[in-house]
């Protein structure tokens, strides 16, 4: 069996940085426009796998493994952020019965 | 070149000589502490005592010291600053003229202490007095033991604050508070000075210990009446001037009356305003170095005892009376310091804390009798309801006047006798000082113990003579009074001059600069006995006058509100020095403290600090609209906040 690096080079690094960007930008427009919680939720998780994407591909093309133990981190720290996140999401749609951000304006001035 | 004799170090004696100043500082502590809560006899008892324990232990001393040999000695406790060539520590020199000073401050001190506890008895802040008092003693002792001018300084400033605290010491009338605060302003001006002379000394001599300093002054033949010994001495007089009321720093004297009458005898009669003395004598090496200062102190001294006696003779307030004498007589002891009879200043010193504290205390009496009247207008033949306080003060007034055998008698005349040799003018305004002191003092006991009685008719009801724990310090005090001038018989008559051969050691190194003003008076016997006759002739004349005026022809002073001629108005209205001061500089400092008030203060610094409030504030206000509650908005910010910081990176950075 072919060590993983290799299986990630045969496809070159400038479809990973294409893919990556697409996604990124994907999961921006989406933090941006939507207004259910849990949508803009999956875009941030998205954002972040873009870039794990993209650390993993560096890795394997620069035979460093420090890129590979940053992706581990990552997916750690998106773990307990959803963890924590669904959980006030969970809060908000108790309160408010919808989990429509535009909704959640009370805290200003 | 002066042969050196340093005192000798004696340190079994440490716990003994800590022990007089520490037991008024444990009294005040305990007294200060317990106000109100201790019972009355029990705080009387610890503010006497304490001071009494001070005073047997100073006797003590006292007689080691002679036994001794009359060696001085210093013993030292700690190590108090040091730093670099300053070494100040924390030690005690006993010779001929701490013992003197020991003697007399805790010795007066103790029978005022006695007193008050009548005098005060009605008082609700009987505890505080008391505190107040101890802590008195335990400055003035500091200042009298201390072995440098730091050690002096320090109690110079307690008795200050105790000066003070007492003065205001019914803080409830603010005429008072106001009196209390203008000693302590005048006594500042003088402080600085004082210390300004310290900073000279130690720069000089590199050193503040008096054995020190006077060893290196005697060495430095060069220094005899060079500008710096005039301006060290100079500025150590106006310390003096401030604390022993000399013009122009006396005003404050005065009105330090408004204290209560224990407080006046102790501390602005008998002891505090002596400082000014012992420290001149104390330092009498450096002063005979310097002739300009001294002439310039025998003038002040005798422009003192002039103007202040003056304006003893047009006043109606018996407090006031004596506090003008008091600044008379203290003019008296500077004029003998300036011609150079140290001994003879100090002999007066003594006599006059005998005399004046008795005068005063008797003053307390009458005035405890008359329902707190200090007015001589209303007062007149009370030599019957209070006999004991009549002939006690009979007794002082007679010692003040130089009537002989009395206490003053022999200092006074010790003193013009000196002031005589130095210039027969100064002699003769001495006298004229003299006489006016003999005019208004018999005034004020016509005016108060002779004649029919003048006050309301419930004053009258109330007359009483004081308890004995009042009348017993004043016997004992006029006891002194009367023959407390035994203690310097000059030797014309024949007798040892106790005082001045006892105090002779201390002149040492001034002796080997200037030894004719330590001479013995060389004065033929009938010019003595010529001038003694004249100044006692003067005194009886004075007397009479007093007599013919108050007695024969019943004269009362005008009352507040009757026009007086102009001279009698310039003396009963202490020549306007106080409105004078007032205008010249109380109120051009009022209108600079309300400019830099309004100028500086208000517009300036509160105008920044406020400034920096309305700012943030104004700014807050502001931005606080950006906190518009919309995530979506915070979101997009942050996306494009996010996206202009990477840009700026990369294209700035």
């Amino acid at each position: 069996m072919n060590q993983i690096p290799e299986v990630i080079r045969t496809v070159p690094l400038e479809y990973y940085l294409y893919f990556s960007s697409a996604l990124f930008v994907i999961g921006i427009i989406g933090v941006l426009t939507r207004r259910n919680a849990i949508v803009i939720f999956m875009c941030v998780e998205l954002m972040l796998n873009a870039v794990n994407i993209l650390l993993a591909a560096f890795s394997a093309y620069r035979s460093d493994p420090t890129g590979q133990v940053f992706v581990f981190f990552i997916m750690a720290v998106a773990a307990a952020e959803v963890c924590v996140g669904l959980a006030i999401i969970v809060m908000i749609y108790r309160n408010l019965r919808s989990t429509d951000v535009q909704l959640l304006n009370h805290l200003k001035w | 070149m002066q042969e050196i004799v340093m005192p000798f170090d004696k340190q079994e004696m440490a716990l003994l000589c800590l022990l007089i100043p520490l037991l008024p500082f444990i009294g005040f502590a305990i007294n200060g502490l317990g106000n109100r809560k201790l019972p009355k006899g029990l705080v009387g008892l610890l503010g006497c005592g304490t001071v009494l324990a001070s005073f047997l232990i100073a006797v003590y001393l006292f007689m080691d010291f002679t036994s001794g040999g009359s060696r001085p000695y210093t013993v030292s406790i700690y190590d108090w600053i040091s730093v670099g060539r300053l070494q100040i520590g924390f030690s005690f020199l006993i010779d001929q003229l701490t013992l003197f000073m020991l003697l007399m401050v805790t010795g007066i001190g103790f029978l005022i202490h006695v007193y008050s506890a009548g005098y005060m008895s009605h008082d609700e802040n009987y505890g505080k007095f008391f505190a107040y008092l101890n802590l008195f003693m335990f400055s003035m002792l500091l200042l009298v033991m201390g072995s440098n001018y730091v050690m002096m300084f320090v109690g110079w400033e307690g008795v200050g604050l105790c000066s003070y605290l007492l003065i205001g010491f019914w803080n409830k009338n603010t005429n008072y508070n106001n009196a209390a605060k203008k000693a302590f302003v005048m006594n500042r001006i003088g402080d600085l000075g004082f210390l300004l002379g310290i900073f000279l000394i130690f720069i000089t001599f590199g050193s503040v210990s008096y054995p020190e300093v006077f060893a290196s002054a005697a060495q430095t033949p060069g220094l005899n009446g060079s500008t710096v010994m005039i301006s060290i001495t100079l500025l150590l007089f106006v310390g003096a001037m401030g604390k022993s009321a000399q013009i122009p720093l006396f005003t404050w004297l005065p009105d330090a009356m408004a204290g209560p009458t224990p407080v006046s005898a102790l501390i602005h009669a008998a002891t505090m305003v002596t400082a000014g003395i012992y420290m001149v004598v104390r330092s009498n090496v450096l002063f005979i170095m310097a002739p300009t200062t001294l002439e310039f102190i025998a003038v002040i001294g005798l422009a003192t005892a002039l103007l202040a006696a003056t304006i003893g003779l047009a006043q109606n307030d018996i407090k006031k009376v004596l506090a003008y004498s008091t600044v008379s007589q203290l003019g008296y002891m500077f004029l003998a310091l300036g011609v150079m009879a140290f001994s003879s200043s100090l002999f007066h010193v003594l006599t006059h804390a005998f005399f004046k504290a008795l005068l005063f205390l008797g003053a307390g009496s009458v005035i405890h009798a008359m329902s707190n009247e200090q007015d001589i207008r209303n007062m007149g033949g009370l030599r019957k309801a209070l006999p004991i306080t009549f002939l006690t003060f009979l007794i002082g007034t007679l010692a003040i006047s130089g009537i002989p055998p009395f206490a003053g008698f022999f200092s006074k005349d010790e003193l013009l006798a000196h002031v005589f040799m130095h210039s027969k003018v100064m002699w003769f305004f001495g006298l004229l000082a003299s006489f006016m002191t003999s005019f208004y003092m018999f005034r004020l006991l016509f005016l108060t113990f002779f004649g029919s009685f003048r006050g309301t008719e419930a004053q009258r009801h109330h007359l009483h003579e004081s308890p004995a724990v009042m009348t017993i310090p004043l016997i004992v005090l006029a006891i002194l009074a009367t023959f407390g001038g035994f203690l310097g018989i000059p030797a014309v008559f024949g007798a040892d001059h106790f005082i001045g051969n006892y105090l002779s050691p201390l002149y040492t190194y001034a002796k080997g600069i200037n030894a004719t003003p330590f001479e013995p008076i060389h004065l033929s016997h009938e010019t003595e006995y010529l001038l003694m006759g004249i100044s006692v002739a003067v005194a009886v004349v004075a007397i009479i006058i007093a007599y013919v005026m108050y007695v024969k022809k019943n004269t009362v002073p005008a009352p507040e509100d009757a026009r007086l001629a102009p001279a009698h108005n310039l003396v009963y209205h202490k020549y306007y020095i106080d409105e004078l001061y007032n205008a010249l500089i109380v109120r051009p400092l009022m209108w600079m403290s309300g400019a830099f008030h309004r100028f500086v203060d208000v517009v300036l610094v509160d105008g920044v600090v406020n400034g920096v409030g309305k700012f943030v504030m104004l700014s807050g206000r502001t931005l606080r609209y950006a906190q518009s509650g919309a995530i979506g908005f915070y979101l997009m910010v942050m996306v494009f906040s996010i996206v202009l910081i990477l840009f700026l990176n990369f294209f700035i950075g």
